[in-house]
């Protein structure tokens, strides 16, 4: 069969079509977001009737995921590293429960920050659950990996953790498709109880996972991730982990290595492997993509064992993602360069598109603030975040999904009156609601902007659980309607807009202002889309 | 054979464009491929480069060493040489001279082509006015991969072929104008190598 092309991302996706996956569910959060996509645009995906569409937070997809896999179905769940955290509570209990039909929960970590507030190793979460994880080190296994994690969550009954990087996820390679399976029958667990985390029945779930840990380790000794490759020079042995093997045989022009290597896929780590490594060699080099997870485990607190090379000992640098150029210098090979960049080379940061409704929004509210003095915006994550940089500086946070109304609300008890919060639509629905209920219980004195773009802006347009019903929302909570308005941030409403901000401003209680304008990348793709749909119906 | 190519430029310019028609070329060759690309918050009118990496045998890994490129291809002038880094003293720099201008400190350009003209060897062109020439601006991308197409180990029917597969489905005239601008691209190259 001829190779596709498929990121990382792509191939994971395709995996878990051809591997009888019945639903997935995600929140878009680069690096991850293409894997949710790739089956939203599948037609195969659509004829087999798979679930497809956002959820509005990582939180509430791992739960429908774990609904999906209590009725016996496989499901998958993505996000990124930091979405991880915000699906925390289910996920690691998600271990206790364990699975019925098969989940794999992929996290797409972001080494280097390339999208990110920070680079955090999705690999605690899995060992912090006590289920395996899965590793991929190209886009092929990542094809593999998932038919496998299915089987594998099946067999333990339990859910395992795929985690990827950056590179993995946004990588084109060829992949060979594999068997195509069809989609498991509903079929509830043989223990209704299974799913009940009453005190008694967790004891005994957790003693269950307990127990699993050591066939999960057999599982990674017998396992074709985990590879040991020979090699002559016994002076050090080298363990990657994911895709910093690949980094290493780009040194090698012949891909031979020369020093022995243990090239891992799948944790637990593999005892018996790492043994022999450590019984044939007398030093250790360890290369992984992230955290130094595997280095810490292996040095151990007093480091008194053979001497362990990595991010811990400055072999490699401790933060930001690896290259073929810092694994030479960790091998103690010549770095290479090319010419330096000319010093008349500037940045050029990301920035609003030029239309984007966000900058008449930011216009309108450092107009109205103007007067007072700077530092109570409180923002989160999306593409007005880019109203921190030039020309704008108009916001002073973000932290995480969400923590702007919460923020505000703090720093106005705190006496930084009036605080602001400003949000995105689909951030408001991830995580902002409750957080403004909180504010209206207190009657905070926040102002509260809901930038409404009608999409997931910076992920590349994602439909938003928001709807245009972010008004009724409000409501619902108790905002009060007076203080509730719809804005057009447009230039030629910047006077109308900015004084309803400075009235607004004024009052004591929580004011929430709805600058409502379609993102103009989503009017441009809703127009061509338009348009094709012209085309063919012509054709 | 094994090429390592840095595809550059500026968020929403396409440079995944032309990477799409280097790899159906490539495949259609049988060789082996991997294309490392920029997701996410730099696609807002930040820099973005795009790592593409062909040969004859497995490539490891998925972003190419420093001082390793073959090939820096970039839609953008300033672009081509934040990534001289990455270029072997051997390798092309391939650029479009028309600067995108989205920031308020952008160099005088003039200093930016003198910059360019020290690269050992580089072409630099229009993209743009060869594109408007051949009747629409759109297929400037596809002119500045033409340049670039003679240093790629891949034969030049082939990208025509890879066209051909891209663009069939938006019809004739489509792949017609797109070979044009190839050729074009490649015509200007041959009589305006720096070396």
């Amino acid at each position: 069969m001829q190779k596709l092309l498929l990121l990382g991302d792509e191939a994971i996706a395709q995996g878990a079509i051809d591997a009888g996956m019945s639903g997935i569910y995600a929140y878009p959060g680069t690096p991850s977001t293409e894997i949710t996509e790739y089956v939203q645009h599948s037609k195969e995906a659509k004829q087999k009737g798979i679930r497809c569409s956002w959820s509005t937070n990582e939180k509430t997809a791992m739960e429908a995921a774990l609904g999906m896999s209590y009725a016996g179905k496989r499901t998958m769940v993505c996000m990124k590293h930091v979405g991880l955290n915000v699906a925390a509570d289910p996920f690691i209990n998600s271990s206790i429960t364990g699975a019925n039909g098969g989940i794999i929960v992929v996290s797409a970590d972001d080494p280097s920050m390339h999208s990110s507030q920070n680079e955090q190793d999705s690999r605690f979460f899995g060992q912090f659950a006590m289920i395996p994880i899965l590793e991929p080190a190209n886009q092929q296994e990542a094809y593999d990996m998932v038919g496998y994690g299915f089987n594998m969550s099946e067999k333990y009954k339990v859910p395992v953790l795929m985690r990827i990087t950056t590179r993995m996820a946004h990588s084109r390679a060829g992949v060979a498709r594999g068997q195509i399976k069809s989609q498991n029958e509903m079929s509830l667990p043989s223990d209704l109880r299974q799913f009940v985390l009453l005190p008694a029945i967790a004891r005994r779930r957790y003693k269950l996972l307990l127990n699993n840990q050591v066939f999960f380790e057999k599982e990674s000794e017998d396992s074709s991730f985990n590879q040991y490759i020979d090699g002559a020079d016994k002076k050090m042995g080298i363990i990657t982990t994911g895709i910093a093997f690949n980094y290493l045989i780009e040194n090698f022009s012949d891909r031979v290595v020369g020093f022995p290597v243990l090239k891992i896929g799948q944790y637990p780590l593999p005892r018996k492997l790492i043994e022999k490594l450590f019984n044939e060699c007398q030093e250790v080099l360890i290369l992984e993509e992230g955290y130094p997870l595997v280095e810490e485990m292996l040095k151990g607190y007093l480091a008194n064992g053979i001497k362990i090379k990595g991010r811990l000992d400055g072999t490699v640098p401790r933060d930001g993602e690896l290259n073929p150029n810092l694994v030479a210098v960790a091998l103690g090979m010549k770095d290479t360069i090319g010419a330096d960049v000319p010093e008349l080379v500037v940045g050029r940061p990301p920035a609003l598109c030029s239309g984007c409704p966000h900058i008449d929004s930011y216009l309108a509210l450092n107009e109205a603030l103007a007067t007072l003095a700077p530092g109570r915006v409180f923002s989160d994550i999306g593409c007005y975040t880019l109203g921190a940089l030039k020309p704008f500086e108009a916001i002073n946070s973000c932290v995480d999904m969400g923590a702007s109304i919460p923020m505000a609300k703090g720093a106005a008890d705190a006496g930084l009156v009036p605080a602001v919060a400003v949000i995105g639509d689909s951030t408001f629905t991830h995580s902002g609601i409750t957080g403004l209920i909180d504010a209206v219980k207190d009657n905070s004195p926040i102002t509260v902007l809901i930038l409404d773009n009608g999409t997931t802006g910076m992920t590349g347009g994602q439909e938003s659980s928001a709807q245009g019903r972010i008004e009724d929302l409000c409501k619902a909570v108790g905002v009060e309607e007076d203080h509730i308005h719809i804005l057009k941030p447009l230039r030629k409403n910047h006077e109308e807009n900015t004084q309803i901000l400075i009235k607004e401003l004024a009052y004591q209680g929580v004011s929430v202002i709805i600058p409502r304008r379609e993102c103009i990348v989503s009017i441009d793709k809703r127009m061509r889309e338009k348009e094709k749909a012209r085309k063919e119906q012509l054709a | 054979m094994k090429k390592d190519i840095i595809l550059a430029g500026v968020g929403g310019q396409g440079i995944l464009s032309i990477a799409a028609i280097i790899g159906t070329a490539a495949l259609n060759m049988g060789l082996y491929l991997k294309q490392s690309e920029v997701h996410g918050m730099a696609q807002r009118g930040g820099d973005v480069s795009s790592n593409l990496r062909i040969g004859d045998k497995e490539v490891a890994s998925d972003l190419i060493a420093k001082g390793k490129a073959d090939l820096v291809i970039s839609v953008e002038p300033m672009e081509g040489l934040r990534h001289l880094p990455m270029l072997s003293p051997e390798g092309w720099l391939i650029t479009n001279s028309k600067p995108f201008i989205n920031i308020p400190n952008y160099p005088e350009i003039e200093n930016v082509y003198s910059e360019i003209a020290k690269v050992h060897r580089h072409v630099i062109l229009d993209a743009e006015q060869i594109a408007k020439d051949l009747g629409s601006a759109k297929v400037a991308n596809v002119v500045i991969l033409g340049a670039a197409a003679d240093h790629m180990g891949i034969d030049f029917e082939i990208f025509e072929k890879a066209i051909h597969t891209i663009f069939k489905r938006k019809g004739d005239a489509v792949v017609e104008l797109n070979i044009k601008a190839l050729r074009a691209g490649r015509d200007f190259s041959v009589k305006n190598s720096h070396l």
